[in-house]
């Protein structure tokens, strides 16, 4: 039995060995208030009216919280929440469809306020737990609004992807692109359609031959990784993209693109344009490969959602997130500004406001009807 | 003979955890270890020595605590307000390990409110608040168990079965097809869809018995591309009208019939359903089949030795596909407490509907050794870390890979358990071989 007790030593120093300084003065005041840990509740320090009391909880996908796109996306809303408004906020994964439904149960026992479910594939639990707990709110990202308490926030990002594609085609050297998702379902294929959709428009354009590999419109079949969280499966796939020619990849696939990512860097053949949240930032490792992201403002949305929710206005009214209302769009280039051509952000400019103002029609059997 | 056993070093086991938990050293030179010094060992001690070093009860048991101790070190870690406290441990050693101590406590006290009993809900007086926990941890188990004793058949005919991925998918697709096709009263449907499952993962386990019994193609091979080639039908099979539900956004499958799910056995609040009477029933079976029928004795005799067992006359490939059928079975029977049960919301086929089970069943049946009570411990273990990890996400806010953590030591400490004597410092400790893998525990041992 010693044994254990050495091992609790070793544990104890090896923690006071990583957190170096082992002669710190102990802090006056312990400020409770301070950073929220991941996954812990914490009351915010700033704006701290009713909110303070108001506990917004959020259920990841299996891609969990750490995937640089998602589900990170809205827990930083969460987190935003957290620090203007002083909400109380938590979290639990999900590591499996088994843990949609407990995930849910125990957050309406912990008595949260309101409950985001993060992916359309937990819209049957949701639902379920909805009609159980008929006073819960319920927010549901990328799934539709039920009645009486589950609002829904939708993305038509197959309008941002078309900008994603336009600028991938006009940023290739080999005259191919490549794009592969996580799973085959609406809110992974909205992308790929936008995106091959603007290689086309950019082709038509601009007189030029840009090839899409991964994606087939017409059949709705491609390249698809069968996971969110695979990163050597995102690796494998973009390997083969670029022994094909490929010089810019689209990852629609969470935490599998990451894998796109860091094949990009490793073989210096490729750039990203990542999904979600802005890849420069959000996947900071592989800044150098990251053309572009064409963004889901799922941070902004999934916060107006717990404000709203917080101060007692909560409806089940459906929010669709469009290049108008900036629901959607392509974030800066970054390091690749200065490459990307005044007469390439000219075009994407106009783009946009064609698609604004409706002259341009981008279709997606993937796009929300809301 | 176990429970004297854990009687007798409950105090060390103990001490073991209590002071892992607090990750506190001034413990450390309090243990006392009475009977290991004796010069001369008492008759007890002999008795006590030759259980432990062949006991694999105490084995497992150490495994647990020192998995909780491994993840309360883990909680620690993980915490950066505890760690935040570390930096000042020399001006204040007591702050750092009482925050330690308690974010360790809280998350273990909310894995055990989740998976055990929840005091908390004892003055309610109402029953389905005080039995939920106990429920989701038999929910949870349940199809562990059918899964376990699907890896554990095969393996007792000398076969490594990891297709249970793809056997229960297989199982899945078809129960779900013959769910939402026919129109039958409940209960009939709920025979035919359980049918179906067993069916459908006999057929796809049995195929890879028969290429291991006709072309020697290793099963072990055979089955993992076997669960590819069954997750990437499934996801074609959503695409089709016949299996898709229409005007879905997701791609998921025509929910079952409502009389084609598993019923629930103490009413609507309660998760347990009938799938934990029919698993028991199959551990029923999988004993009679391996000690009282002629068939078990011969996948015994197969597994233990196969040259021994065609000399004797018996077909080595008709024991290998008859063993794989009966695991896809199982398998099969996971799937339809995928389908049928209550963790699915809508009751339908999704991309994912095998939810890791198919792994989580090998680790399952090396946790119990193939035995039937074992694998019946091992899944329970494993759906109550499951049933408590949720509840220690939502009320500790400890990450539920915590729970990963504790269930991939246990296994590894299972596999190895010259580790673990080792750790403990229990005789036999450097007889690494003795023991070391579980095929050699459990292949043609006595079940039981």
């Amino acid at each position: 039995m010693r044994r254990v007790s050495k091992v609790a030593v070793i544990a104890v120093s090896g923690a006071l060995a990583l957190t170096a300084t082992a002669c710190g003065s102990k802090p006056k005041d312990d400020d409770k208030g301070s950073q929220p840990s991941a996954g812990s509740t914490a009351t915010g320090g700033a704006g701290a009216t009713n909110a303070a009391n108001f506990k917004g909880c959020m259920v990841t996908d299996q891609g969990g919280v750490d995937d640089r796109s998602f589900n990170a996306a809205a827990w930083a809303g969460f987190n935003k929440a957290n620090k203007e408004l002083g909400m109380q906020i938590k979290k639990v994964d999900s590591k499996t469809e088994n843990d949609y439904v407990p995930n849910i149960d125990s957050l309406v026992a912990d008595k949260c306020d309101v409950i985001v479910s993060v992916g359309g594939l937990m819209a049957k639990a949701t639902g379920e737990a909805a009609k159980k707990n008929p006073n819960q709110k319920f927010i549901i990202v990328d799934s539709s609004s039920v009645e009486p308490n589950i609002k829904g926030l939708e993305y038509n990002t197959a309008q941002a992807a078309f900008m994603g594609g336009y600028l991938a085609a006009s940023q290739s050297k080999s005259g191919k692109v490549a794009t592969f998702g996580g799973m085959k379902i609406p809110p992974v294929t909205i992308y790929m359609d936008g995106f091959v959709e603007g290689v086309n428009y950019y082709n038509k354009q601009k007189n030029k031959s840009v090839q899409v590999l991964g994606w087939d419109v017409a059949k709705q079949e491609g390249s698809i990784a069968g996971k969110f969280d695979s990163q050597a499966d995102g690796q494998r796939i973009a390997k083969d993209f670029i022994a094909q020619g490929a010089d810019v990849i689209h990852p629609v696939a969470g935490a599998t693109g990451l894998g796109a990512a860091a094949e990009a860097k490793e073989s210096g053949k490729a750039v990203i344009v990542w999904v979600d949240t802005d890849g420069y930032e959000s996947a900071a490792n592989y800044k150098e490969v990251m053309l572009s992201t064409v963004t889901k403002a799922m941070t902004e949305s999934v916060f107006l959602s717990l404000k709203e929710a917080s101060e007692n206005k909560y409806t089940t009214k459906p929010y669709l997130g469009t290049l108008a209302n900036d629901g959607v769009g392509l974030a800066p280039f970054h390091d690749f500004d200065s490459k990307v051509s005044a007469e390439t952000k000219a075009e994407l400019a106009k783009i946009k406001s064609d698609i604004v103002a409706g002259t341009i029609k981008v279709e997606s059997a993937a796009a929300p009807k809301g | 003979m176990t429970e004297s056993n854990n009687a007798n070093r409950g105090n060390d086991a103990n001490d073991a955890s209590g002071s892992g938990k607090a990750n506190e050293p001034a413990a450390a030179p309090t243990a006392t270890q009475p009977a290991a010094k004796a010069p001369q060992k008492s008759f007890g001690r002999q008795v006590l020595d030759g259980i432990v070093t062949g006991n694999s009860a105490v084995v497992t048991f150490l495994a647990i605590v020192l998995a909780l101790v491994v993840g309360a070190i883990l909680i620690v870690l993980s915490d950066q307000d505890v760690l935040d406290k570390y930096q000042y441990f020399f001006a204040d050693p007591g702050d750092a390990l009482s925050a330690s101590w308690t974010v360790v406590k809280d998350a273990y006290v909310a894995l055990f409110k989740g998976a055990i009993l929840d005091p908390d809900t004892l003055d309610s007086n109402y029953a389905p608040y005080i039995l939920k926990p106990i429920s989701e941890t038999i929910s949870m188990a349940t199809p562990l168990i059918f899964g376990g004793l699907a890896v554990s058949i095969a393996f007792r005919a000398g076969l490594f079965n990891i297709g249970a991925q793809g056997q229960l998918i297989a199982g899945a697709i078809l129960a779900s097809w013959v769910g939402f096709t026919f129109d039958l009263p409940g209960a009939l449907l709920l025979i035919l869809v359980m049918l179906g499952g067993i069916i459908g993962g006999a057929l796809y386990a049995g195929l890879a018995g028969v290429l291991k019994a006709r072309f020697g193609a290793h099963e072990v091979i055979v089955t993992i591309m076997f669960n590819y080639i069954a997750v990437y039908f499934l996801g074609w099979l959503l695409t089709t009208t016949t299996f898709r539900e229409a005007d879905q956004q997701q791609p998921i499958g025509k929910p079952l019939d409502d009389g084609a799910l598993l019923p629930r056995l103490f009413g609507d609040e309660l998760r347990i359903n009938l799938g934990i009477i029919l698993a028991l029933a199959a551990v029923a079976l999988y004993w009679w089949i391996l000690n009282r029928s002629a068939m078990g004795f011969e996948l015994r005799a197969v597994g233990s030795n196969p040259d021994a067992a065609r000399t004797a006359g018996m077909s080595v490939g008709r024991a290998q596909i008859v063993s794989m059928a009966i695991a896809g079975g199982l398998a099969g029977m996971v799937g339809v407490c995928q389908l049928a049960g209550p963790y699915n919301a809508g009751h339908q086929l999704s991309p994912t509907i095998d939810a890791g089970l198919g792994f989580t069943a090998i680790t399952v049946a090396l946790l119990g050794r193939t035995k039937p009570l074992g694998v019946v411990f091992a899944a329970l273990l494993f759906g109550a870390l499951q049933a408590g990890g949720s509840t220690m996400q939502a009320a500790a806010g400890v990450s539920i890979d915590i729970v990963m953590v504790i269930q991939a030591v246990i296994v590894l400490c299972v596999a190895a358990p010259a580790l673990v004597r080792t750790i403990f410092r229990l005789k036999g400790a450097h007889k690494g071989g003795e023991g070391g893998l579980v095929a050699k525990e459990t292949a043609g041992a006595e079940a039981v």
